[in-house]
């Protein structure tokens, strides 16, 4: 009977990814010397695992590639060959080429040709000639000649439960030479009491085969983590390998979700919980409903529960399901060791990487749209911010240099923070090099603040040269676009010498959005509250027109243009004189504009529905949400009003 | 589309494949659209205008928790503004992936036209651009114009991206 295993090939990429990405953790923990007394082990498990579905679908390459490396695994947890510097990197490297075989399986492309150079590589490491072509169904050889085995094969319990068969492992073996199986029936209870599920027989087996160890091992494959299992030669010479697995389960993955799905794994207390809210709704609500019933005006302080009531619980649910999409930030954090190592490496520099606040959660989509800028920011530091060891010792720093990643919630948002203790960046530098580029006039007046933001505009870089690693000019002002495209902020601080440190602002959420409501004439407007400075009411000497340009309202010393919404919007606004109305100063890019509104109505979460959905992007728009009487607000995109009102050319009062 | 051979109320019996259209008035015309392509006939209820948008833009509403934009048909049609009042509805419409709500003045019925029925549209050098009019059928005295929503809807979408651009 053919069964087709394709459905089961996408399962088994998602969980190769996972593996690798263990094995990838456990293998950086061991070169860093932090290698606990199970590290070994989970590695070997974890290519193991790999192996078996490898061969299962039947990928050649990857097959093979796997079963080289497991051996030299298993002989690195038996303490045979010990773990160097230089073969964890080859480990390592084993790693990315298997990473390559499984895109290469799940694009169904050829496997790139590198894996057959790393092959030898690691077949040197073992110091045997190259692995014998695979073939789990080799027939033995006859010969007569061979080694014997004293074989123990204790399945667990639940074994035939697994769907294992050990009659199955009986016969792989049986094929490789001469086999002689002594079944242990001591546990067997009386057939009445007999459960056919459960496996009470162990046996012991002579293996007389001219078969490899490794081969041997392969027989058991399957069943290697639900039973106890020896192999030793006959003759005892040499202590083998005792292969006694615990009955274990998979290796712990980490709730991630493969890059190149769009599905996610969440906890099931977490599914749980939401569903327990969503039943306490329904019964506020139906309480409310039976209140509504007859209702008399009696009855309003009872309705008034109620729909408090409903309220509390539809908060709980929003936040719960929110959560339902949140995981945690390590599952990026992760991949930046590796990165730090390898590009320091690279560079001849000494970096040590410290992550905090890993189990951050954020909603799956802002993760992985804040992964790109985030390893940008990483390079970044690791390239220009980190100084080399003797040109550290030169400014009396330690010659190591500290890049600092953390993550932490604050308010209603996730701030996560690049900081490296490196050189820091001169805001001299900056502003002359912004007067270079055209980004600012020689004769205008910056703040520090303004200054450093300059870093994020395009095209901006002050790097001499340009690496291959970063440099080019094209990473802040990209950082700075993807962060604001997820409604979130970021700012740089830097003190020359001492060091620089990224701060990136999320919101929690995509889909809600902390906004301050204001009214324009008869239309409702939210403004998200990320993009606020502050409101005032301007007093009339603060407000002067300058020549042609249109409305400047004084704050502080401080010029700032002034945008009349309800022109802009062509809404009739109640207020045409500045000093009559509220004005609402906000920020963009390091610089403010004060929109004139005629009322605040106060702050509120709202939710951000689409306009592109059913209409187009509109200039000054980023979406909408729907008020609690049921009409739809715009929210304002304060980038796009900000183009509007340079762009337009403020034109003064009528 | 439904093709359905349909034998009418009197008996005469219909001749040909027939669509199911429905009828709505703007002004002193009678226009209709497939069926097919309605989702729903709303009540006028507050359309929150959109800055820079062309006058037959109206706006967007709230659609049980979509939005949803509006087009005003008279606009579009060039006809002269009127008032809203309660016989004022919104045609939502689907075109494409998109959902879409039309302002007409009333809705009328959901007639059964014979594709025999159907004469192409003259040019009357009138308000409705002929790209947009996929045939005229006179039912009774009435004639009414069949529109070719999409064409209508979808033309807007073409202008409006080439002003972005």
């Amino acid at each position: 009977m053919e069964i087709d295993l394709s459905q089961f090939r996408d399962t088994f990429f998602q969980e190769a990814a996972e593996l690798l990405e263990t094995m990838e953790r456990e293998l950086l923990s061991l070169r860093a010397g932090q290698a606990g007394g199970d590290t070994l082990n989970a590695i070997f498990r974890c290519a193991h695992s790999i192996k078996a579905g490898a061969r299962t679908f039947g990928f050649e390459a990857m097959a093979r590639f796997t079963h080289v490396l497991e051996s030299l695994l298993d002989r690195l947890r038996n303490g045979e060959v010990e773990a160097s510097a230089g073969l964890v990197e080859l480990l390592l490297r084993s790693v990315d080429v298997l990473r390559a075989l499984i895109d290469a399986a799940a694009s169904q492309s050829a496997p790139p040709p590198v894996w057959e150079d790393v092959t030898e590589e690691l077949d040197r490491a073992l110091a045997i000639p190259a692995a014998p072509p695979l073939s789990p169904r080799e027939p033995a050889p006859d010969r007569p000649a061979g080694t014997e085995y004293d074989i123990r094969f204790e399945p667990a319990p639940e074994l035939f439960r697994l769907g294992l068969d050990p009659f199955l492992v009986l016969r792989d073996l049986a094929q490789l030479g001469t086999l002689a199986a002594d079944a242990d029936c001591s546990r067997l209870p009386s057939l009445e009491t007999l459960d056919p599920e459960t496996c009470y027989l162990r046996w012991r087996l002579r293996l007389k085969t001219a078969a490899a160890m490794d081969q041997i091992r392969d027989a058991f494959a399957f069943v290697e983590d639900v039973a106890a299992i020896s192999i030793e030669p006959a003759a005892a010479a040499v202590p083998a390998a005792g292969v006694a697995a615990p009955v274990a389960g998979a290796p712990t993955t980490a709730l991630r979700s493969a890059a190149r799905e769009s599905s996610m794994r969440v906890a099931t207390g977490k599914v749980d919980r939401l569903i327990d809210l969503v039943g306490e709704l329904v019964i506020a609500q139906s309480m409310a409903a039976q209140i509504m019933n007859g209702f008399t005006a009696e009855r309003l302080p009872l309705l008034r529960e109620a729909m408090a009531e409903i309220e509390r619980h539809t908060r709980e649910l929003q936040d719960r399901a929110m959560r339902i999409r949140m995981m945690p930030v390590s599952s990026i954090f992760g991949r930046f060791q590796r990165l730090v190592h390898d590009t320091a490496q690279a560079l001849g520099k000494q970096i040590s990487l410290e992550i905090s606040g890993e189990e951050t959660e954020l909603d799956k989509g802002v993760v992985e749209r804040i992964a790109d800028p985030l390893t940008h920011l990483v390079r970044n530091a690791v390239d220009h911010g980190i100084e080399t060891p003797a040109e550290r010792q030169q400014a009396g720093k330690p010659p190591e240099g500290r890049l600092r990643l953390t993550a932490y919630h604050q308010g209603g948002n996730v701030m996560i923070e690049v900081a490296d203790d490196g050189r820091g960046l001169d805001t001299a530098r900056i502003r002359a090099k912004a007067i270079e580029r055209g980004l600012t006039a020689a004769g205008d007046e910056l703040s520090e603040e303004q200054i450093h933001a300059l870093i994020f505009r395009p095209g901006f870089s002050t790097a001499d040269k340009i690496s291959d690693v970063s440099g080019r000019g094209v990473g802040m002002d990209v950082v700075k676009k993807s962060v604001d495209a997820l409604g979130g902020a970021v700012a740089l601080q830097t003190a020359p010498g001492r060091g620089s440190t990224v701060r990136i602002k999320l919101p929690l959420t995509l889909a809600i959005l902390d906004g301050l409501l204001l009214r324009v004439g008869a239309q409702t407007y939210v403004i998200p509250l990320v993009s606020i400075v502050e409101s005032i009411r301007v007093r009339r000497e603060q407000v002067r027109d300058v020549a042609g340009c249109g409305d400047v309202i004084t704050v502080r010393q401080e010029p700032i243009p002034l945008v009349r919404l309800g022109r802009m919007f062509q809404i009739s606004s109640e207020t045409a004189d500045p000093a009559a109305g509220l004005v609402v100063i906000v920020e963009h890019d390091g610089r403010h504009w004060a929109l004139l509104v005629d009322e605040l109505l106060g702050q509120q979460q709202v939710v951000v529905k689409s306009l592109e959905t059913n209409f187009r992007k509109v200039e000054g728009i980023t979406g909408a949400t729907i008020l609690g009487d049921g009409r739809a607000a715009l929210i304002l995109d304060i980038a796009g009003i900000a183009a509007m009102s340079r762009g337009e050319g403020l034109s003064n009062a009528a | 589309m439904t093709q359905q051979t349909l034998v009418a109320a009197d008996g005469s019996g219909a001749a040909g494949p027939s669509s199911q259209y429905l009828t709505f008035v703007l002004g002193e015309e009678q226009y209709g659209i497939e069926i097919l392509k309605v989702q729903e006939i709303k009540g006028y209820s507050a359309i929150t205008p959109i800055p820079n948008t062309p006058p037959h833009i109206k706006g967007v509403i709230n659609l049980r928790g979509t939005v949803v934009p509006v087009v005003d048909l008279r606009a579009k049609f060039s006809l002269a503004a009127t008032d809203y009042n309660k016989f004022t509805v919104i045609i939502v419409v689907n075109v494409g992936e998109k959902v879409i709500g039309m302002l007409v003045d009333a809705v009328s019925d959901v007639l059964d036209i014979a594709a025999s029925e159907i004469r192409t549209a003259p040019d009357l050098g009138g308000r409705v651009d002929t790209r947009f009019i996929s045939g005229m059928a006179t039912i009774g005295e009435r004639m009414t114009v069949l529109l070719d929503i999409e064409r209508l809807l979808s033309a807007d979408e073409a202008a409006a991206q080439q002003s972005l651009n």
